[in-house]
């Protein structure tokens, strides 16, 4: 890659709470601070918070929906055909007391049933699973966030929207779901480069592994940000010098980043000297793609 | 049969620690980590486990290419943008396929097989004070709540079988399917937050979907000295929504001395003030 003003940035970690939308925040607001053009998108569609720490205009919002099917029940025959196509068990069928009854909440809009129904009894309605919103900061910025509808089964859709979002032009930072499931996957998959956030803990260590194991698995560039360091002990340094994994950067455990965080306040404003630093960042990635 | 389901929306706030000092308060305790994609606690109770069992997430579509026909077919039918063509041959990518099987029943020549997806595990063992059912989401699954069903469903077999009546378990972050199989059941929900922004907003995410079940919330404000005036606004807006806080822990660094030597802070520090309050917690929950 020679031109890495486009490039795609996932922040990541397996633990929740170890720092992902502190960097993310601070990574996305250090980069417009420099004049270059930048989207964030929050991506952890389940807990989304990153629209928290900045203000803007409101740009667009649209509804995420999926498909479900509806079964028309005086021209179904209850064949049970659709019932044994759901991979989902979807559809709950009671042949002899001519019952037939999707539960929404468990299809997952793949469409085999609509494929089984010989009688043309299935047709399809759209349901609400979240939403995709925009909010522009200033010119140079946008945040793009995906927001699961609380108690929706999947948030992979709704992360894949927002995703779709991103002009293909410019920076972005997408802010990932903890864990190493498929939400993340969603998330890392379109990404040039992940930075996994952890922290020196028994814990941190434990689920940075993981999704260590996971993005060589997926053949992703990656690196490491110890957050809270100071905090634990030292098996994660070794660990990375060991296996060899870049190390980004380094952030200490201070009460003062902590109230800053937690007032929704951004460290690159308060605390000129990160600027810098998350500036620096940015190279060291850029510079790692380039290898 | 007491469940007890710790919570919080965002990750990090600490409810493995909490779920840790729990299971080490009294003996015959279960203790069900229903954070499959994420597991941590079997780091301090430091289980031996004598029940380990593949679990099978899902199927992925798999082409022979001895016998494709090359029709293309699939990858019109392929709902999760799965199938692409490769240099003029079909490809699945194992990261997007869903496991909906469509592909291989609709393939005229039936050379699409569906291998299960087998490398998740779930565990039971014993640990100091009790028994534990674990697992291992293998990276990538799809964490839809199914893995999640089986250790809680196994902790109350443990529970019917032992005589023991607590459950502990200790939930995923998020408000999805892997959440609402955890609460599913429960007694009680225990949210723990921070006094962040993000922390207080992922609380009410989090309330709101808790409301829906039948089952008592609680709060616990973990780390509350870090902002204490953020710790206030959640108390005021907890008690607005008759939502009871049955606890403010402050921060403090011995909890991750405890976890560095495998200890809960109930073990590692019996007399701090964070011991103290989690014990004061306990009571509360368990009325004892």
């Amino acid at each position: 890659m020679t031109d890495r003003s486009n490039i795609k940035i996932a922040v990541a970690s397996g633990k929740g709470g170890t720092g992902k939308t502190l960097v993310s925040t601070n990574l996305f607001w250090a980069v417009q601070n420099a004049g270059i053009p930048v989207s964030l998108v929050d991506c952890d569609a389940e807990a989304p918070n990153a629209a928290l720490f900045f203000s803007g205009n409101f740009f667009v919002s649209f509804p995420v929906t999926q498909n479900v099917p509806v079964i028309d029940s005086t021209s179904c025959v209850f064949c049970g055909k659709c019932s044994e196509y759901c991979n989902y068990n979807a559809i709950v069928l009671l042949p002899a007391n001519h019952f037939i009854q999707v539960v929404e909440d468990l299809c997952h809009d793949c469409g085999a049933c609509i494929i089984a129904c010989k009688y043309g009894a299935i047709t399809e309605k759209v349901k609400r699973i979240g939403s995709v919103q925009s909010i522009q900061p200033n010119n140079l910025t946008e945040i793009i966030e995906a927001r699961a509808d609380v108690g929706v089964f999947s948030p992979v859709p709704v992360i894949k929207k927002a995703i779709k979002e991103v002009s293909n032009k410019y920076l972005a930072i997408f802010d990932s779901p903890p864990g190493i499931s498929c939400p993340f996957i969603a998330t890392v998959y379109h990404a040039d480069f992940v930075i996994l956030v952890t922290e020196p803990t028994p814990f941190g260590l434990h689920d940075l592994k993981l999704s260590a194991e996971t993005l060589q698995h997926l053949n992703k560039q990656f690196g490491v940000i110890v957050n809270r360091a100071g905090l634990g002990n030292v098996d994660v340094y070794d660990w990375l010098r060991i296996n060899k994994i870049p190390m980004l950067m380094e952030i200490p455990f201070d009460r003062e980043i902590a109230r800053i965080y937690s007032e929704g306040l951004l460290l690159v404003e308060e605390k000129p000297a990160y600027q810098i630093r998350f500036i620096e960042l940015l190279k060291t990635i850029g510079e790692l793609l380039q290898r | 049969m007491n469940e007890i389901v710790i919570l919080s929306g965002k990750g990090g706030t600490g409810k493995t620690s909490l779920s840790a000092a729990f299971a080490t308060i009294r003996n015959n305790c279960i203790v069900a980590d229903c954070d499959v994609d994420g597991a941590d606690l079997h780091l301090i109770l430091q289980p031996e486990n004598y029940i380990n069992e593949k679990f099978i997430t899902g199927h992925k579509a798999v082409i022979d290419f001895n016998t494709c026909t090359n029709c293309k077919l699939c990858v019109d039918y392929c709902r999760f943008e799965a199938i692409s063509v490769q240099n003029e041959q079909e490809f699945i990518s194992e990261t997007s396929c869903d496991g909906c099987k469509l592909c291989s029943r609709i393939c005229p020549s039936k050379s699409i097989q569906m291998v299960p997806s087998d490398k998740s595990i779930w565990y039971i063992g014993n640990y100091r004070k009790g028994l534990m059912v674990h697992a291992r989401l293998f990276p990538g699954e799809e964490n839809s709540g199914k893995l999640v069903n089986v250790v809680r469903e196994n902790a109350r077999k443990i529970s019917n079988e032992t005589g023991w009546k607590t459950i502990i378990i200790d939930g995923p972050p998020g408000t999805g399917c892997a959440v609402i199989s955890s609460i599913t059941g429960a007694n009680t929900a225990i949210i723990v937050t921070e006094p962040t922004h993000s922390g207080f907003h992922d609380m009410k995410r989090i309330l709101d979907l808790t409301s829906n079940f039948k089952v008592r919330s609680c709060v616990v404000i973990n780390k509350f000295d870090l902002n204490e005036s953020i710790s206030d606004k959640i108390e005021g807006w907890c008690v607005e929504n008759s939502i009871p806080v049955i606890g403010k822990i402050a921060f403090d660094e011995q909890i991750v001395a405890a976890m560095i030597n495998c200890q809960s802070i109930i073990e590692w520090r019996p007399e701090s003030e964070a011991s103290k309050e989690i014990i004061s917690i306990y009571k509360i929950i368990f009325n004892d």
